[in-house]
C-alpha cells in the first residue's frame, strides 16, 4: 500500500482526485437531483446566481436553471470526454502496434496516415466530420478521436519496436502462433502501459475539444453541454456575463482535476525520486 | 547550412505524399456528405425539372464518378488551383489567401508572446527547482494550461473591454476610421492584443512547464555538476548552461503545436470577430461548402508543415549535431 500512502502525501494529487470525485457525484447525480429535461424552462429569466434559493446558481435568458445545466453539462462532458479518449487510445494502440510489429511497407504506410493525420489541425478534421455525419453524440466523440489518436499510436509503435526484438515474441513465434495471434496477445498487452499514461491528456483535451465544438454549435442540440451553455450565455454577454462564466469554471475543475490527479499518480508510482 | 539544406530537402520530399494522403483523405470525406453542389443550388432557387438538374450535375462535371473528380481535382491542384467556391462566387485559392493575414498576424503574435514568456517564466521556475516560486508558478500554468481558449477570451473581453472599456471586443480594426499608415497599424494591434492574449497565454503554460521540466532535468546533469564545482556564479550557470539547454525541447514543440493552435485559432477568431482563416472555415461548414472546406484543410497542412520545416532548420542551427548523419549525395 506504499502507493496509496504516497499518493495522499502529494497535494496535488489529492486535490486533483477531490475535482474528479465532486464532478463525477454531481455527473451520476444529476439525472436524481434534477429530474427531467434541463433544457426545460423551470422560473423566472435572468435570475442572477444567489438570489433565489430555488434557483442557487440563477436562471439563463429562457429560465432554465443553471444548477440543472451544470450538473447535466458536467455527464455529457465527462462522457464525451472519456468515450473520445477510449476510442483514440484503442485505435492508436492497434494501429501503432500493427504498423510496428510488421515493419516494412505497411509499417511506412500507416506513419504516413499518421503523419497526415498529424499536420491537419485536428480541431477543423473534427469541425469538417461533423459537418458531413451530422451533429450527435456518437459522431462527436468520433471526430475528437480522429485528431487525437495519432500520439497514441506513435507511441505504441515505438513500445513495439523494442519488445518484438525480446525473447518471449520469438519463443511465440517458434511454437508456431499466428504473426496476427502475437502482435494482439503478446506485443499488445505489454506495449499499452506507456499509451494509456498518456490517457490523462488526451481526456483532458477531448474534454475540451468538445466544448470548443458544441461552442461553436456542432454539438449535439438535444444534449445541454458546459460548451453549448457558454455559447447560449454569450447572447447577452454584458448584462449577465455569469452565465457563460459559471459553466467555463466547470469545464477548468475538470481539466485541472484530471491533470493534477494523473501528475499525483505518476508521482506515487515513480517514488518521488524526482526531487532535483 | 549545407547540413540544414540536405535535411530541408529530405523534409519535403517526405511530406509529399502526406499531403496527398490528405488531399484523398479530405476529398472521400466530403464526397461521404448527402447532397452535391447541384442540391444545394436547387435548394436555392426552389427547385426544377430533371432536364436541368442533369444539365447541370453534367456542366459541373459531378456526372462522374468520384475518381474522375478526384484526379481532375488532383491535376488542379498541380496548377494551384484549388477550385471555385459555391460560397463566395469567387476562386478558393483567392478567399483562403485574403484570409490568410490575419490569422498568421493572430498566430504569429501569440507565438511569440507565448515563447517569449512562457521560457523566460520557465527560467524563473526551473531556476531553483522546489522552491516557493517555482511551486506557485508550476500551480498556476497547470491552472491556466487547464482553461478553455475561448473561455478565456470571453471572460478577457467581458473584464476589459465591457467593464473597464480599455480595449475592443471584436474585429481586426475599426470600421470606416480612414486611418492610414502608423495609426491604422496602432489600432489593429488594439484590436489583437484581447485575442492574443487568450490564444497565446495557454501555450505561455506550455512552454513554462516544458522549460521548467527540461530545467531540473538538465541540474541534474553532470556539466550542471561540473559548472558548479568551478565556481561560477549562480546566476551564469542558470542563464548559459541550464536554461540553454532545456531551449532546445521549446523549438521542437513549437512545431509540434502549430497544427493545434491553428485550431485554436478557429474558436478564438469566433469569438473575436476576426475575418480571418478560421472564420472561414466555419462559414464553410454554416454554408455547405465542401470545396473550399477541403481547400481550407489542404492550405492549413501546407502551413502547418512549413512551420514545421522553419523549426527544423533552426533546430539544425541550434544544435550542431542534427542532420549530421545525413547522407552527402
Amino acid at each position: 500500500m506504499r502507493p496509496v500512502r504516497q499518493f495522499l502525501r502529494s497535494p496535488e494529487g489529492v486535490a486533483g482526485l477531490l475535482m474528479i470525485v465532486l464532478l463525477a457525484t454531481a455527473a451520476l447525480t444529476a439525472p436524481v437531483v434534477f429530474p427531467g429535461d434541463p433544457l426545460a424552462i423551470r422560473g423566472p429569466a435572468l435570475l442572477p446566481p444567489f438570489a433565489d434559493a430555488a434557483f442557487p446558481l440563477g436562471t439563463d435568458r429562457l429560465g432554465r436553471d443553471v444548477l440543472a445545466g451544470l450538473m447535466h453539462g458536467a455527464r455529457a462532458s465527462l462522457a464525451v470526454g472519456i468515450a473520445a479518449a477510449s476510442v483514440a487510445i484503442f485505435v492508436g494502440a492497434l494501429v501503432g502496434t500493427l504498423a510496428g510489429f510488421a515493419g516494412g511497407l505497411v509499417d511506412e504506410a500507416l506513419m504516413r496516415v499518421v503523419d497526415a493525420f498529424q499536420i491537419v489541425p485536428g480541431f477543423l478534421l473534427a469541425l469538417a466530420f461533423v459537418s458531413v455525419s451530422g451533429a450527435s453524440l456518437p459522431v462527436v466523440i468520433l471526430a475528437i478521436a480522429l485528431g487525437a489518436w495519432t500520439g497514441p499510436a506513435r507511441l505504441a509503435r515505438a513500445e513495439v519496436l523494442s519488445i518484438r526484438e525480446r525473447d518471449y515474441v520469438a519463443a511465440a513465434r517458434v511454437i508456431g502462433m499466428h504473426p496476427m495471434e502475437i502482435a494482439l496477445r503478446e506485443v499488445l498487452p505489454n506495449a499499452l502501459p506507456p499509451v494509456l499514461a498518456l490517457s490523462s491528456v488526451i481526456v483532458a483535451g477531448a474534454v475540451l475539444t468538445e466544448a470548443a465544438l458544441s461552442f461553436l454549435g456542432l454539438g449535439d442540440p438535444n444534449i445541454v453541454t458546459w460548451g453549448s451553455m457558454i455559447a447560449e450565455g454569450r447572447n447577452v454577454l454584458r448584462s449577465a456575463p455569469f452565465l457563460s462564466i459559471i459553466p467555463g469554471i466547470g469545464l477548468v475543475v475538470a481539466v485541472l482535476g484530471v491533470y493534477l490527479l494523473s501528475e499525483g499518480l505518476s508521482e506515487a508510482i515513480a517514488g518521488r525520486r524526482s526531487r532535483a | 547550412m549545407r547540413r540544414a539544406f540536405l535535411l530541408l530537402r529530405r523534409r519535403l520530399i517526405t511530406s509529399i505524399p502526406v499531403l496527398l494522403i490528405v488531399v484523398i483523405g479530405t476529398f472521400f470525406l466530403l464526397e461521404a456528405a448527402p447532397g452535391d453542389a447541384v442540391d444545394a443550388y436547387l435548394l436555392s432557387i426552389g427547385g426544377g425539372d430533371p432536364a436541368l438538374v442533369a444539365g447541370l450535375r453534367e456542366s459541373y462535371g459531378l456526372d462522374r464518378s468520384a475518381w474522375a473528380r478526384l484526379a481532375a481535382y488532383l491535376m488542379a491542384l498541380l496548377r494551384l488551383d484549388l477550385g471555385w467556391s459555391v460560397l463566395f462566387g469567387r476562386p478558393i485559392l483567392d478567399v483562403v489567401m485574403e484570409r490568410l493575414p490575419a490569422t498568421l498576424w493572430l498566430m504569429g503574435s501569440a507565438v511569440a508572446l507565448s515563447f517569449s514568456l512562457g521560457s523566460a517564466l520557465g527560467v524563473v521556475s526551473g531556476a531553483r527547482p522546489g522552491s516557493a516560486a517555482d511551486r506557485l508558478l508550476s500551480v498556476g500554468s497547470l491552472t491556466l494550461y487547464a482553461v478553455p481558449s475561448f473561455w478565456l477570451g470571453l471572460v478577457l473581453s467581458v473584464i476589459f473591454g465591457v467593464q473597464l472599456r480599455w480595449l475592443p471586443t471584436a474585429g481586426l480594426e475599426s470600421i470606416a476610421s480612414g486611418k492610414q499608415g502608423f495609426e491604422r497599424a496602432l489600432d489593429i494591434a488594439r484590436h489583437l492584443v484581447l485575442p492574443v492574449a487568450a490564444l497565446g497565454f495557454i501555450y505561455m503554460a506550455l512552454f513554462l512547464r516544458m522549460m521548467r521540466a527540461g530545467m531540473a532535468e538538465a541540474w541534474r546533469q553532470d556539466f550542471a555538476l561540473a559548472a558548479r564545482a568551478r565556481g561560477l556564479a549562480r546566476r551564469r550557470i542558470v542563464l548559459r548552461h541550464v536554461a540553454r539547454n532545456a531551449l532546445l525541447p521549446l523549438v521542437t514543440m513549437l512545431g509540434l503545436q502549430a497544427a493545434s493552435m491553428l485550431g485554436g485559432s478557429v474558436v478564438i477568431e469566433s469569438v473575436f470577430a476576426i475575418p480571418g482563416f478560421g472564420r472561414l472555415a466555419q462559414e464553410a461548414v454554416a454554408g455547405r461548402d465542401a470545396a473550399l472546406l477541403i481547400g481550407i484543410i489542404l492550405v492549413s497542412a501546407v502551413l502547418v508543415i512549413a512551420v514545421n520545416l522553419v523549426v527544423d532548420v533552426v533546430y539544425a542551427v541550434l544544435d550542431p549535431r542534427v542532420g549530421a548523419s545525413e547522407p552527402a549525395t
